[in-house]
């Protein structure tokens, strides 16, 4: 165990706390240092209840934390500029086109979607590494989609990202210490002779060993690196982590690690986090509530249990039923699976209307005439469709008509007052519209 | 009983070579020399594979499951690499075969897939150039329009849409899903009898995924080749292979039909690729325990059982076996053609108590 360069050091944890200081009742837990995080596992832990043990549930919702992040009609356009020496803007990328939703305290919100759908887009708005075109982002009384990077600055310590790629995104010729101590500098936190404890402490908590913190990131392997990633993050205790694709460079065997850690960090610091993955097993267990995002639009918000085993859009239905299940070799053979025909539509000139009319096997004349609004349908379950209902369930005719003052067809029907109230709200309302009465209804 | 690999022991009484399996590896070994020694990347494999079957080889990254594969490819350079046992595609003896003689079957009777579609394929040439290429190399009568032809309805076969029109795009004109189906289309168009995929659909989402998936499975449906998939995801595996190898630190630990490796494990190691990754479907009461620890480096792969510094469920072994024996690779208690390299007495009776009842509470009841 001495010659482990993973083992954990005898290092006293408490005293050297830069923030644990600041923030008291933030103690850091020696439980969290894993016995899974070394090369060679000490051979006592290498029980199979002691490692059992460190393996989590899924997350599990709690349906009174209140929002931490509330993001209201988000959106981000990119301008496509012409070519030539005048490069006249002639278009614009809608990579995020008003996307409402809310963090709960402590919570994590998943945001699951194909490639080019701007869950990326919406991670790197929250961080502010891009100014959102319009919308807002309440964090902590201020929205941070209208400050200066100025008036930001203070406020990066409490919204801090982990990067999907761990090769890429730490600096090869800097060492762990620098990278992980960096945004103490930056901010000013703490005096420079604390910066030394604090990394130490904190890659201790990430399951590394603190005496590392003069090695350099290319003597680390990829799960290893992640875990440095998140030291980084975890430095100045945010309040908000945005994970973007946090393990799918990793080894299947190491995504349960940095999973796991994930959810230790979560639980002991009270972090709330912005989950993105496009691998809907992971977002499944580590997300209690999911959103559905295609092109730049969420199509379907709610819990775990409503997305997953009762999804309402057809897109969250194709999407799930693409996954392949491990189950399914006990059946054998394949998996019966709704079949999407082509490819995202491009994001500078989406189809009017419902974005995923093009591909959708229910799509009438009303979806590419109106566009479906985010209607409350369930206690935490909104559904962007005309037609939405279950699998094999979908109504026959539009359940959005009366709502939006229109006919079956979509055209305005003269005289109908569309009631625009609880469409858009970033969080759910209490009383929602049932799809079976069309009325609306409360618990 | 599709394809039984073939032990040292059984290698004399395998089947003659015309009605056999189409592919058949024994006792592979591969070495490279490095700076540091030399590295055993794959030793001791043996499997072999029938037309019209699909092979999944499952297993981290750096436990040779692309190595071995390469190497059934000739990809490995002759100069550094040292191959050893034996290879066999369609009766012809891989192994030391000449440069000339091993292209004729490379891209003829034997193509790969490989990962990264963007850099498998040549950012300078027309797609449609590169599918010509591959397809006059293996016809020197055909003319230039035949190929063209022969491009167009390659592309159309993978569902790329307008293939007239397509073929004349460079690759970054391409999504990446159209540009799998493009690099399946290059590997396809000479008809091969043996299809490697090497995590053919890692980097794409999910429903181009499936697509992938579909398209893979109609053409092998009507080729009849025999197919192998490397893949991490097990989920792909459940749905795509026959059978399974599971491969750690360059040796088969745990071989078999895709029903016994997934339902009914006995393998340690294949009972932590189980229990590390979440199912879309699975109770959420089901802990994912990852198997702790790394991948052992292959310079100085550990003592005995290369698995046991990560094993958790060595202590049930008597003795120190784990740590100064290697495990034979034996046939398992459920049959013959399930296959494992494992010391532990009696593995069912562990999975069933104490590994299911944590990964999968819902499986136990139902066979309760």
């Amino acid at each position: 165990m001495t010659q482990d360069p993973n083992a954990r050091a005898e290092v006293e944890p408490t005293a050297v706390g830069a923030n644990a200081a600041e923030a008291g009742e933030r103690r850091l837990g020696d439980d969290v240092s894993d016995a899974y995080g070394s090369h060679e596992v000490n051979v006592g832990d290498l029980d199979f209840h002691i490692v059992a043990e460190h393996g989590h549930t899924a997350s599990e919702l709690d349906p009174d934390a209140p929002a931490v992040l509330t993001v209201d009609n988000l959106k981000m356009y990119f301008p496509v500029k012409s070519s030539g020496v005048v490069r006249r803007t002639i278009g614009h990328v809608q990579a995020v086109d008003g996307i409402s939703f809310e963090v709960p305290k402590g919570g994590s919100l998943g945001l699951v979607g194909e490639s080019g759908c701007g869950k990326s887009t919406t991670g790197r708005l929250i961080t502010r590494l891009y100014k959102p075109t319009g919308g807002s982002m309440m964090f902590d009384g201020k929205d941070l989609a209208k400050l200066s990077n100025r008036e930001m600055k203070p406020l990066r310590r409490d919204v801090q990202m982990i990067f999907q790629d761990p090769y890429t995104s730490l600096n090869p010729r800097h060492t762990v210490g620098t990278i992980v101590g960096a945004p103490l500098e930056v901010h000013n936190v703490v005096p420079k002779d604390k910066v030394l404890p604090r990394v130490q402490e904190l890659l201790e908590i990430v399951g590394l060993n603190p005496e590392h913190y003069n090695r350099y990131p290319n003597e680390f392997s990829g799960g290893q690196r992640q875990r440095i990633g998140i030291a980084r993050a975890l430095t100045l205790n945010p309040k908000v982590l945005v994970a973007d694709e946090p393990v799918s460079a990793l080894d299947v065997s190491i995504q349960a690690q940095v999973i796991n850690l994930l959810q230790d960090i979560q639980s002991e610091f009270d972090v709330a986090f912005l989950f993105i993955a496009h691998d809907l097993a992971i977002v499944r267990h580590f997300c209690p509530e999911i959103a559905v995002m295609y092109l730049g639009k969420i199509v379907e918000i709610g819990d775990r249990e409503t997305i997953y085993s009762h999804p309402h859009h057809p897109y969250t239905q194709a999407l799930l039923s693409a996954v392949p299940d491990v189950k399914q070799a006990a059946v054998g053979g394949r998996r019966e699976r709704i079949r999407l025909e082509g490819d995202v539509p491009s994001p500078i000139n989406p189809p009017s209307g419902c974005r995923f009319r093009t591909r959708c096997q229910f799509a009438q004349e009303i979806c590419a005439k109106v566009e479906p609004p985010l209607l409350q349908i369930g206690k935490r379950h909104k559904v962007a469709c005309h037609f939405a209902g279950e699998l094999g369930a979908h109504p026959a005719t539009p359940v959005t008509t009366e709502l939006l003052g229109v006919d079956d067809q979509g055209s305005p029907v003269p005289g109908a007052t569309p009631s625009n109230t609880q469409l858009t709200i970033p969080g759910y309302e209490k009383t929602w519209y049932d799809l079976r009465t069309k009325q609306t209804t409360g618990v | 009983m599709t394809s039984v690999p073939v032990t040292q022991s059984s290698a004399a009484a395998a089947a003659s070579e015309t009605d056999g399996p189409f592919l058949q590896v024994e006792d592979l070994m591969v070495t490279f020399p490095t700076e540091d020694g030399p590295v055993t990347a794959v030793q001791g494999l043996s499997y072999s594979v029938e037309k019209g079957k699909t092979l999944g080889i499952v297993g981290e990254s750096g436990s040779g499951k692309s190595v071995s594969s390469m190497a059934v490819m000739g990809l490995h350079d002759a100069k550094s690499a040292k191959i050893s046992g034996s290879i066999r595609v369609g009766g012809t003896e891989v192994v030391g075969l000449s440069e000339s003689r091993m292209r004729g079957l490379r891209g003829n009777s034997m193509a790969m897939i490989f990962q990264d579609a963007l850099a498998a394929l040549h950012p300078f040439y027309k797609i449609g150039a590169q599918l010509e290429e591959a397809y006059l190399v293996h016809h020197s009568s055909a003319s230039k329009r035949d190929a063209r032809r022969k491009a167009i309805e390659m592309l159309d076969r993978v569902g790329i849409p307008q293939p007239d029109r397509r073929v004349d795009d460079f690759p970054h004109q391409f999504s990446g899903g159209m540009r799998q189906r493009a690099m399946i289309a290059m590997g396809l168009i000479n008809d091969p009898s043996l299809l490697i995929a090497d995590e053919p659909t890692t980097a794409l989402d999910v429903t181009v995924q499936a697509q992938i998936l579909d398209l893979l499975q109609d053409l092998q449906r009507e080729f009849n080749s025999a197919v192998i998939i490397i893949t991490h995801d097990l989920g792909v595996i459940a749905e795509m292979a026959d059978d399974v190898l599971v491969m750690y630190a360059g040796r088969c630990v745990e071989f078999g039909t895709t029903k016994e490796i997934l339902t009914t494990p006995e393998m340690p190691y294949t009972w932590g690729l189980l229990s590390s990754v979440p199912d879309v479907s699975s109770s959420t009461d089901a802990r994912l325990i990852p198997i702790p620890g790394n991948p052992p480096s292959l310079l100085r792969p550990p003592s005995g059982c290369s698995f046991h510094p990560r094993c958790v469920h060595s202590t049930k072994v008597p003795g120190d076996l784990c740590t100064t024996q290697l495990p034979e690779l034996l046939p398992a208690s459920s049959g013959t053609a399930h296959l494992k390299r494992c010391h532990l007495a009696d593995p069912v009776a562990v999975y069933q108590t104490e590994v299911l009842p944590e990964i999968a509470p819902e499986l136990l009841e139902e066979t309760r």
